[in-house]
């Protein structure tokens, strides 16, 4: 006999769909068919820990990558992993990775007419601490144009991937700045219909978190989805 | 109660921050026990287009059918060499592979026990959330007719999608395409 607790359901309006015409590479790549409900097993319940250290030591500094400084506004985004409840998200692994300050990847694929920089590969990864707490350095990403329709333009953001502590918490999201002028046009950002959870995309300036002539702070904190309030006995 | 943060896309670019090869093979170099297997196959979309821009992660159980992880509290032998966990991103072609040991069996709801399974997601551009699918083991034909999760399928050509194909190769190598749209569109749950 084994004890699961199940993950809580999604509310609609939280998540994405991902049929969304908006975005234009959804039409070949959503699935038609709805998902089949899976009952959450010690398959889902369970997943990969960062016990072992198998991800390796932190990079929490993006901005010591290279030989020099990096190009481009030097910022702190910190934060915390929690479940829905509030109860923090310890041990579990957050990785990072944005364009640079000119707005392009370290990435064979990105064609942006926009410099490289050699100092600056933009990836880190930390494991949360015991409170949930993660922490990097980093450069304010710049906006970038992609191909979705005519002359668009992605916001300023950070990719995130997280773990959480099960295979039901698994996310990856993208994290905003306040007060971007791209935010209202952006169909990715706008595919989650729930105002609220919108904003949850959204960093908060935090003066507490920025450091004096040296660098910005933003606090972004990533809420994964909470426990059931029961067992069930499987 | 705190609003979940929303998945976004993974976008074109997650290879700048998610690269691990180490994590393309789940043996830890042959050193956990169990039966070496390869799972491989092919991404592709609505069109029958490879997707050359897909990162499939898996999890699953060791060769004994327990978790690396606490909350697993069967009592069976755990392998500090697997952690059950793989990461791989499909080449030009669509294609992926991963090198991992045939798991165990492990409970399900209503302790019944399921088929040995993997469990996968699928990210990509264009897909604004990851996909979650199973890889069940097409040879193991008794085993799945009594698993409660393939069993709860009506429709037997989604429950077709499920089964990962035998290759005739040594280590032994199942074929498990993924198809995210259309003809034989790959059955996907809500978990
Ligand atoms: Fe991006």
């Amino acid at each position: 006999m084994v004890d699961v607790t199940g993950y809580r359901r999604e509310k609609p309006g939280n998540h994405p769909p991902n049929d969304y015409p908006g975005y234009s590479s959804t039409a070949k790549r959503a699935p038609k068919r709805l998902p089949i409900r899976l009952e959450h097993t010690l398959t889902e319940t369970t997943g990969p820990t960062f016990a072992g250290g198998w991800e390796g030591p932190n990079q929490a500094d993006l901005t010591r990558a290279g030989r020099g400084e990096p190009i481009g506004e030097r910022i702190i985004v910190a934060g915390r992993v929690l479940d829905e409840d509030g109860r923090p998200v310890p041990g579990t692994l957050v990785e990072l990775w944005q364009a640079n300050a000119a707005g392009r990847y370290l990435h064979d694929g990105d064609q942006h007419d926009a410099p490289l920089d050699p100092n600056f590969p933009g990836k880190g990864h930390v494991v949360t601490d015991a409170e949930g707490g993660y922490r990097f350095l980093t450069i304010k990403a710049g906006a970038y144009p992609w191909r979705n329709s005519y002359n668009a333009w992605r916001p300023q953001h950070l990719h995130f991937s997280v773990f959480g502590p099960a295979f039901a918490t698994r996310l990856v999201t993208q994290m905003y700045f306040p007060g971007d002028p791209l935010l209202p046009l952006d169909p990715i950002f706008n595919s989650t219909a729930d105002t609220e959870a919108r904003r949850r995309l959204i960093s908060t300036y935090d003066p507490e978190l920025s450091q004096a002539e040296y660098a910005l702070g933003y606090r972004f904190d990533i809420v994964l989805r909470g426990r059931g309030a029961t067992p069930m006995e499987t | 109660m705190l609003i979940p943060t929303a998945s976004q896309t993974v976008g074109p670019f997650f290879a700048v921050g998610l690269t691990r090869p180490e994590l393309a093979d789940l043996t830890h170099a042959g050193k956990a026990k169990g039966e070496a297997i390869v799972i491989e196959g092919q991404v592709r979309d609505g069109e029958g287009a490879p997707v050359p821009d897909a990162m499939l992660e898996i999890w699953q159980a060791n060769a004994a059918g327990k978790y690396a992880h606490p909350e697993d509290r069967q009592e069976k032998p755990a392998d500090a060499n697997f952690v059950g966990f793989g990461r791989v991103f499909t080449d030009r072609q669509g294609r992926y592979r991963f090198v991992t040991i045939r798991p165990g069996a492990v409970p399900g709801c209503g302790n019944a026990l399921q088929a040995p399974h993997i469990a996968m997601t699928v990210f990509a551009r264009g897909l604004l959330k990851h996909l979650v699918t199973r890889i069940y083991f097409a040879d193991l034909a008794a085993a799945n007719e009594a698993d409660p999760v393939l069993s709860a399928i009506d429709d037997p050509a989604a429950r077709q999608t499920l089964l990962a194909k035998p290759v005739n190769s040594t280590p032994s190598a199942y074929r498990f395409d993924v198809v995210l749209q259309g003809e034989g569109e790959t059955a996907f749950f809500d978990v």
